[in-house]
């Protein structure tokens, strides 16, 4: 028998059915929905406090935090002595005292640039990137290195800790991402030559140790060039850690242009557009977004291998710490200065880890279903 | 319609002389004959892979072709950017599969090539954009992204996105393959119009219906070449080839 129907009156829209809220709702759903889950729940609770517990009184109850001298640790955990009285040291190295007013405004400039692009609200984003790219660079440098304008010389060699960190570091992610891009398209290039040459390019400096590199620019470069032309150590190291990345960078950005459909290459070319209108208004901004996790993991390597110049005689955060471990008057205190230049590190890269998030989120938004 | 002043009215839009091309060893369009008038509106038709979409391609230069010559507006087609950008810019196009920039807005797509091909001012682009918005009836989309709409909607953003360009000539590859059925009609409404309005056209399409009524020739591809061409009429009541009555019968038959 087959029954036919119709109906006339169209269903109206209902609210969903009031499930559970709140918090109570939210850990019965998610922590003890049942005995097994409790069960782990509770265990899980309780490693936790088990390993954390003797971190936090190691590190924060039982320790010294006020003091000038060894003198001064007398708890039976951390000593942050030892950082607070190296704390000018940690942050300038051997920059001298009279001229550190210099780092501090560029310290100054950095994190006002870097806000201000950061933080999607504010205006003129346009004009604040592009003096970020083109005038801060040269004021930092004017005002770090000295010799002009009445500021006395600083040798890059004086240069040290976080300062010689986070140069390093800006340096190298400014310098990276847009020498990654080119290379990316590059690679995709229908033109041979091009194509070979960044070939050749990334793969040569992907398939070298960042440790080889460096010493490779440190040692081997004086022996080819005639020895009048002296290039400044952190220069080599900032090319070749530029080089490095920027090979990395060239694969991530890579990735993102092959997820593009041909399409819209296609219809940029039937509207008209060149070659490079196509890349910079189309293509790029769609493949960059697609990478942006790849893009921000390639900052973050980038970031923390910066304290491998040490190898090189360069004295980064970590390795001015580690200099301060060999002071007579501060002996044994190797775990707080690890321990405070991991911390350091993790601050810089876990905001850029949520700040990516954060810009994909954004960035998702109405784009796509 | 803004033809250009040099080129003499009577002067054909598009003229294909023994066009070949090859996918590697394949051959795929065979020795094409083809002249297109000012105003004229051709639909092309025929079994997939006939080369129909790749004919249409080549005449914008998506695909180069290796024999043969290939004049729009009077311009040869060459090796050289600039004439192959010239002729770009007399010629629109509308896609399978719509290729809307998806993080660009509606609005955002139909200045895009205005502000950076035309050079023209933002706000003159805007305004020529919503006129065209207007017509293709989605200027009340036009803050939305692509994403949102709907595909019919998307298909005649796309439309709009290419009349911007104030083009000569159309070329529309299945513009409606890849929509639903209930979508279909309003992409069609948008085109029947443009047709009306005297745009020379050429569009791939399975839509028997729409070449009866604004079609001036049908040309039936088959295997890479020209198998057949007439107007509507007597294309559908009297076909003359073998390869046409059987594609006829396949398409109008059920």
């Amino acid at each position: 028998m087959t029954t036919t129907s119709a109906y006339e009156r169209m269903i109206e829209a209902r609210r969903p059915p009031d499930l559970r809220s709140g918090v109570l709702g939210w850990l019965h759903k998610n922590l003890f929905n049942g005995p097994i889950n409790s069960a782990v729940t509770v265990i899980t609770a309780a490693l936790l406090a088990w390993a954390l517990w003797p971190m936090l009184q190691w590190s924060v109850f039982q320790a010294d935090w006020i003091g000038q001298t060894r003198a001064d640790c007398t708890g039976e955990g951390a000593c942050w002595v030892f950082i607070s009285a190296r704390f000018e040291t940690i942050v300038y190295g051997f920059y001298p005292p009279a001229a550190r007013w210099r780092v501090d405004i560029v310290f100054a400039m950095l994190a006002i640039l870097v806000a201000w692009l950061v933080i999607p609200r504010l205006p003129y984003k346009r004009w604040v990137g592009l003096f970020a790219l083109v005038g801060f660079p040269v004021i930092a440098y004017v005002l770090l290195i000295g010799g002009s304008f009445g500021l006395t010389y600083v040798p890059t060699r004086e240069w040290g800790g976080l300062m010689l960190t986070l140069a390093i570091a800006t340096i190298g992610i400014a310098g990276s991402l847009p020498l990654g891009i080119i290379l990316a398209l590059g690679r995709r290039s229908s033109m041979p030559l091009v194509k070979s040459v960044c070939v050749v390019f990334i793969e040569f400096w992907r398939g070298v140790p960042l440790i080889t590199v460096l010493f490779m620019a440190s040692v081997m470069l004086p022996l080819f060039v005639p020895t009048e032309v002296e290039f400044d150590k952190l220069l080599r190291a900032l090319v070749g850690i530029m080089f490095f990345w920027s090979a990395y960078m060239a694969e991530v950005v890579r990735g993102g242009l092959q997820a593009i459909d041909k399409g819209q290459n296609e219809a940029g070319q039937a509207l008209g557009l060149g070659y490079w209108q196509r890349m910079g208004l189309i293509i790029l901004p769609q493949a960059l977004k697609l990478v942006i996790p790849g893009i921000v993991n390639t900052f973050i390597a980038l970031f923390k291998d910066t304290s491998l110049v040490l190898i090189i005689g360069l004295f980064d955060l970590l390795a001015i710490i580690r200099a301060g471990l060999t002071d007579p008057s501060w002996l044994g205190f190797a775990t707080e200065g690890y321990v405070f230049a991991a911390l350091v590190f993790w601050i810089f890269c876990f905001s850029m880890s949520r700040y990516s998030q954060y810009i994909e989120r954004k960035l998702h938004t109405g784009h796509k279903r | 319609m803004n033809t250009p002043a040099a080129s003499a009215s009577n002067e054909p839009m598009i003229e294909i002389k023994r066009l070949n091309k090859w996918y590697g060893d394949f051959h795929v369009l065979r020795d094409i004959d083809l002249t297109v008038a000012r105003g004229e509106r051709i639909v092309i038709c025929g079994p997939s892979g006939s080369g129909k979409s790749t004919l249409i391609r080549c005449i914008n230069h998506l695909e180069e072709h290796q024999q043969g010559e290939i004049i729009v507006g009077g311009v040869l087609m060459t090796q050289d950017v600039k004439r192959i950008e010239q002729i770009r810019r007399q010629v629109g196009m509308v896609f399978q599969h719509f290729n809307l920039f998806p993080h660009l807005s509606v609005l955002e797509n139909c200045c895009l090539s205005q502000v950076w091909v035309q050079k023209k001012p933002r706000r003159e682009a805007e305004t020529l954009a919503m006129e065209y918005l207007e017509r293709v009836q989605i200027a009340d989309q036009a803050y939305k992204y692509p994403g949102q709409l709907s595909g019919g909607q998307q298909q005649r953003v796309a439309i709009a996105r290419a009349l911007c360009m104030r083009p000569d000539v159309m070329l529309f590859d299945e513009p409606t393959s890849a929509l639903d059925p209930e979508m279909i009609k309003e992409v069609l409404d948008v085109m029947v119009e443009l047709a009306h309005e005297g745009m020379t056209m050429l569009c791939v399409t399975h839509e028997m219906g729409f070449a009866k009524t604004v079609a001036d020739r049908v040309i039936f591809m088959d295997q890479g070449q020209i198998i057949e061409q007439a107007p509507p009429e007597s294309f559908f009541n009297n076909p003359r080839s073998e390869r046409t009555q059987l594609f006829l019968s396949q398409i109008l038959g059920h």
